[in-house]
């Protein structure tokens, strides 16, 4: 038969066959791992704790309680079932329009008020994934690219680029200024674009930051701004993490700077910001995308893309009616920060116990660990050797830098708020093993240091035979997970 | 060449005496004086100008000056000025200097171009709709406004499902496993595998068990759509194309893929059935366009026929691709919604049975119209070719169903005692208002195509035209809209290439509105009789 041929391959498209969706990498050889022995409590407390996972577990409580007094916003209750089928049958790419007024009230409502957003600007989206790429679909054609930077969200390597065929330059930003994104920086990717013939149709960068958990600060972003204005391309903010600010300084977002004096001359056809409810409230199974766009064109092209990636109409019934209940936001978001910043906080003070520092951060459901004094040499190599130890041996799943394109080994990303207060307390006890274990090392000689090295090296055979077969027989796990989601 | 500027500027200062003063330069083109670099600065200078004043009188809005497309690279060499963000208002013009595309520094992509020309809103499609929309009919509170028959929604059996609902809902709230953290957490893209398990007993139930589908060929997406989308992006290249029967109802799929759509043209003569022999000849004439055909996607039972695929006709159909080495796509989104006297035959059966290479053949489905919740957004693609299914798996993270709206039709559809007499009573009830429908028709001497499923009839109107083509269907159609007020699909909108056929959705009526409709169809009979 022509199709079970050798050549069943070639019978699909480039698209189909390329790598371009990244999941062979060997980035995601941690979630493998997690996939074949997850963590858990009671059933298996020897297992990989699952940390490279941006997800916001924190407030669920919260969700839970609003939902049982809430019985109207579903329509699976007694007292929401009227709404049924007009919600059911409704597939108006607009969306409802009680779904648009509650998210553009949740925008202004997470960034303090300080700007007003459009209802009719807001666009539907699948997802964050979704609305990036609808974002990238609109501003871009195959072959143009886009300036982030860099270290980055590692699938926005698939998401931008994979369908769109839009290429990603990095702007490269340095551990010595606090990876701060500098205009020389941005000045240098865009020239290196230029010379090589690339055409450069805007910039995203996510504020606060995935993987830094930093936020921009005003004047940086009006330089952005300013640049990308003065070149007439793009610029492309992806949100998503607004609401888990739980420090200052404060959060400044785009919407604002336009309306500043000093930057409001700038073309505003040429900004646009992605958001989402899967950070800010938990609800990444919602598959909320929003793309707001300040150009009308965008708009009413993003919204005829919308029809490929809809959200479910008892979905944004329901998030109506949570959204607009303004009580419960305002606790919601007081209580977030709040728990996020007792979270970060312990966290990191557990790492700064054996000696682990992160990067300062504000924002965000992970942080920046800086692991370079635990690495044998400064290259790549040493990192993913360390990154796998962690995986293999402390059980950890965590993120190494290199998968965000981090250009100075030794960072790891390090997700805190995807579990309960006792998994902390394991992780940061293995952690503490494991540093530890590493400094009795340290503390010998050179060539002792080496033995002890690969005696922990040799103590990992077995599991790294385990962990090669698991990669080598199809990815079959009971829990079938995109990996490396944020 | 040092009098090329004295002769621009002069031909921008307009008044009549300018017309002397182009067509003197001309000459000289034409004699050989100037040479090329006039007789391409020229015309391309007089264009963009007259682009230009075209533009300055429209009404723009001021912040549109960035949607305008730069002209294309192929024509670009001969304005340099132009292209290098000179500050000059520029016209869209993309479609009139460069069909290829843009490129120097336009601001939106080709994709957000081609909807700022608002080609699609013009369409009788959207005109028709919007038109509904803003002036809905209702029995009592606004009996002259539009009756809509052409949103191809099921509303007669949205009860039963909330009925289900009613009886339920409080039984399901008190699930002990249905916590927050299920609801709320990141799940696999590609459905929940209680819900695959659901969506393939129900699709074997909608094909009356004929064929079991098993859920590990299934991947979940956000709809029918996303669903077809993200099988051309995984079995076409940009610039391939994709043979479909026409008419069909378009669908977005070439806008991101790239993909071609050729239409395989279907005749009334025929029923509308497909002839392998018009698909041959499409592929033909496709190759010698250098056009590369990767598969043929149809709708069964169809949209807008409403005709069901005979067992010879997919025997053939899969023979043709087999010969040429293609995949099919089989759309059967409407395969619980046959009501027809003959069975309805998947292409699964046919796989199933005969010794066809599964590899090639993949369907997609969806609960938009079978169980009518097109607002819910849950779409299948089912394949046996694990290549596919494992590249889909990936793309279907751009579309995924939210996570609440799958465990509740994870308990809907495990209600097999519901699904069984859901199917049976939306059929009972979509064949008698299509019967009633049809007859009603027939009484005005108007005549339909047999269909077997679906939410519609294919009417034939071609007597009632007045030019037997396009235009005498868009004005009969402008005539049913506006004087009728009734919005009917006409087929030229479905690419048929019989003049006079209109889509009439009948499911969104209840039994009453019947008599309106044919009333108010009546009214312009008899008008364009009377004026005839």
């Amino acid at each position: 038969m022509g199709f079970e041929s050798a050549n069943n391959n070639s019978i699909l498209s480039k698209l189909a066959i390329n790598e371009e969706h990244g999941e062979n990498s060997p980035y995601f050889d941690g979630w493998k791992a997690y996939d074949n022995d997850p963590f858990h409590p009671l059933k298996h407390p020897n297992g990989v704790i699952q940390m490279g996972l941006a997800e916001n577990q924190l407030c669920f409580d919260l969700t839970e309680e609003w939902i049982k007094k809430n019985p109207k916003a579903s329509i699976c209750s007694t007292e929401g079932i009227k709404s049924f089928k007009a919600i059911a049958n409704f597939q108006d790419y607009h969306g409802l329009p009680e779904f648009r007024r509650a998210i553009a009230k949740f925008m202004e409502k997470t960034r303090g008020g300080r700007v007003t957003f459009d209802p009719d600007r807001v666009v539907m989206a699948g997802g964050a994934t979704g609305a990036n790429e609808t974002i990238i679909f609109c501003l871009a054609d195959s072959g143009d690219a886009f300036l982030v930077p860099s270290p980055y969200y590692s699938a926005f390597n698939r998401d931008l680029r994979w369908r769109t065929g839009v290429e990603l330059i990095p702007i490269h930003c340095e551990s010595c200024n606090n990876f701060q994104i500098t205009t020389k920086a941005v000045k240098e990717a865009y020239e290196n674009a230029q010379k090589a013939n690339i055409k450069v149709k805007g910039l995203i960068l996510t504020n606060p930051s995935n993987p830094l958990g930093t936020t921009l600060d005003e004047d940086t972003l009006k330089s952005l701004l300013n640049f990308t204005n003065q070149h007439n391309i793009h610029l492309v903010c992806d949100e998503i993490y607004t609401a888990t600010v739980f420090d200052t300084p404060q959060f400044v977002s785009i919407a604002e700077v336009l309306n500043d004096n000093e930057t409001n001359y700038c073309n505003k056809d040429l900004v646009h910001i992605v958001y989402s409810l899967s950070k800010d409230m938990g609800l990444p199974g919602f598959r909320i995308g929003i793309v707001y766009s300040f150009n009308d064109a965008v708009v009413n092209c993003a919204r005829k893309m919308s029809s490929f990636g809809l959200i479910s109409t008892q979905t944004q019934h329901f998030l109506a009616a949570m959204l607009s209940d303004e009580k419960f936001v305002a606790n919601y978001l007081a209580e977030s920060a709040k728990r996020l910043a007792k979270r970060h906080k312990y966290f990191t003070n557990g790492l700064l116990e054996v000696g682990i520092k992160c990067l300062k951060s504000n924002a965000g459901l992970f942080c920046w660990m800086d692991l370079r004094p635990l690495l044998r040499e400064s290259t790549f190599d040493s990192e993913m050797s360390l990154w796998r130890v962690i995986i293999n041996e402390v059980k950890l799943n965590v993120s190494p830098g290199s998968s965000f394109d981090c250009q100075e080994p030794g960072f790891f990303r390090v997700c805190f708020a995807n579990m309960d207060d006792e998994t902390v307390d394991i992780a940061l006890s293995r952690i503490r093993r494991f540093v530890g274990v590493k400094r009795s090392g340290d503390e010998s000689n050179a060539v002792e240091k080496k033995q002890q090295w690969k005696k922990n090296n040799l103590r990992l055979s077995f599991s790294k035979r385990m962990y090669d077969e698991s990669v080598l027989s199809p990815l079959s796990s009971p829990i079938p997970h995109s990996p490396q989601v944020r | 060449m040092t009098n090329s500027p004295t002769k621009t500027t002069t031909i921008s200062s307009g008044g009549a005496t300018s017309a002397m003063r182009v067509i003197v330069p001309l000459q000289g083109v034409v004699q050989g004086r100037g040479g090329l670099f006039l007789g391409s600065v020229i015309p391309c200078a007089l264009f963009y100008f007259w682009q230009l004043y075209l533009k300055r009188n429209r009404n723009r809005r001021p912040s549109s000056n960035n949607n305008n497309a730069e002209s294309g690279s192929s024509g670009s060499t001969h304005l340099p000025d132009v292209s290098s963000g000179s500050g000059l208002q520029r016209v869209h013009s993309r479609i009139l200097l460069s069909p290829k595309g843009t490129s120097g520094q336009s601001q939106v992509s080709v994709r957000a171009n081609s909807v700022i020309s608002k080609q699609i809103d013009s369409s009788p499609c959207f005109v028709g709709l919007n038109k509904a929309s803003q002036d809905p009919y209702d029995e009592f509170s606004n009996p002259d406004g539009v009756i809509q028959l052409g949103l191809d929604e099921n509303k007669l059996s949205l009860d039963l499902v909330q009925e289900w609902l009613a009886e339920n809902v409080s039984r399901w709230m008190m699930a002990e496993d249905l916590s927050i953290s299920g609801i709320a957490t990141y799940q696999p893209f590609d459905g929940l595998l209680e819900l695959k398990v659901a969506v393939a007993g129900f699709m074997s139930q909608a094909v009356d068990n004929s064929v079991s589908f098993s859920p590990s060929q299934m991947v979940l997406t956000g709809g029918a759509t996303p669903a077809l989308e993200i099988l051309s992006f995984c079995l076409a290249d940009p610039g391939n194309a994709f043979l479909v029967p026409s008419p069909y109802y378009p669908e977005d799929v070439k806008w991101r893929t790239g993909v071609e759509i050729i239409p395989v043209p279907c005749r009334s003569a025929d029923n509308f059935s497909l002839s392998i022999d018009a698909l041959d000849r499409a592929f033909n004439q496709a190759k010698k366009r250098g056009l590369k055909v990767r598969g043929v996607i149809i709708s069964n039972p169809s949209n807008p026929v409403g005709n069901m695929f005979s067992r010879e006709t997919l025997y053939n159909l899969l023979d043709f691709a087999t010969e040429k080495n293609i995949h099919v796509i089989s759309n059967e989104i409407l395969a619980g919604s046959s009501y027809g006297g003959e069975e309805f035959v998947s292409i699964a059966e046919i796989i199933d049975s005969e010794d066809f290479d599964r590899n090639r053949v993949h369907i997609v489905y969806g609960l938009s119209k079978d169980l009518s919740l097109p607002g819910f957004r849950v779409g299948a693609i089912y394949t046996c070719n694990e290549n596919v299914l494992a590249v889909v798996k990936k793309l279907t993270r751009f579309s995924s169903i939210s996570v609440p709206t799958q465990h509740l039709l994870i308990q809907m559809l495990s209600d097999a005692k519901f699904v069984q007499q859901f199917i049976k009573r939306n059929r009972e009830r979509l064949r008698r208002m299509y019967s009633l429908f049809v007859s009603g028709l027939k009484q005005l001497g108007i005549e339909c195509t047999k269909s077997s499923g679906g939410f519609y009839c294919w009417a034939d109107m071609s007597r009632l035209i007045r030019s037997y083509n396009e235009k005498g269907e868009i004005e009969l159609w402008d005539n049913l809209l506006n004087v009728a007020k009734i919005n009917a699909t006409p087929g030229s909108s479905c690419h048929c290439v019989e003049p006079g056929w209109f889509r009439l959705c009948f499911t969104t009526l209840s039994e009453k509105d019947i008599s309106t409709v044919m009333r108010r169809i009546q009214k312009v009979l008899e008008t364009r009789k009377s004026l005839s």
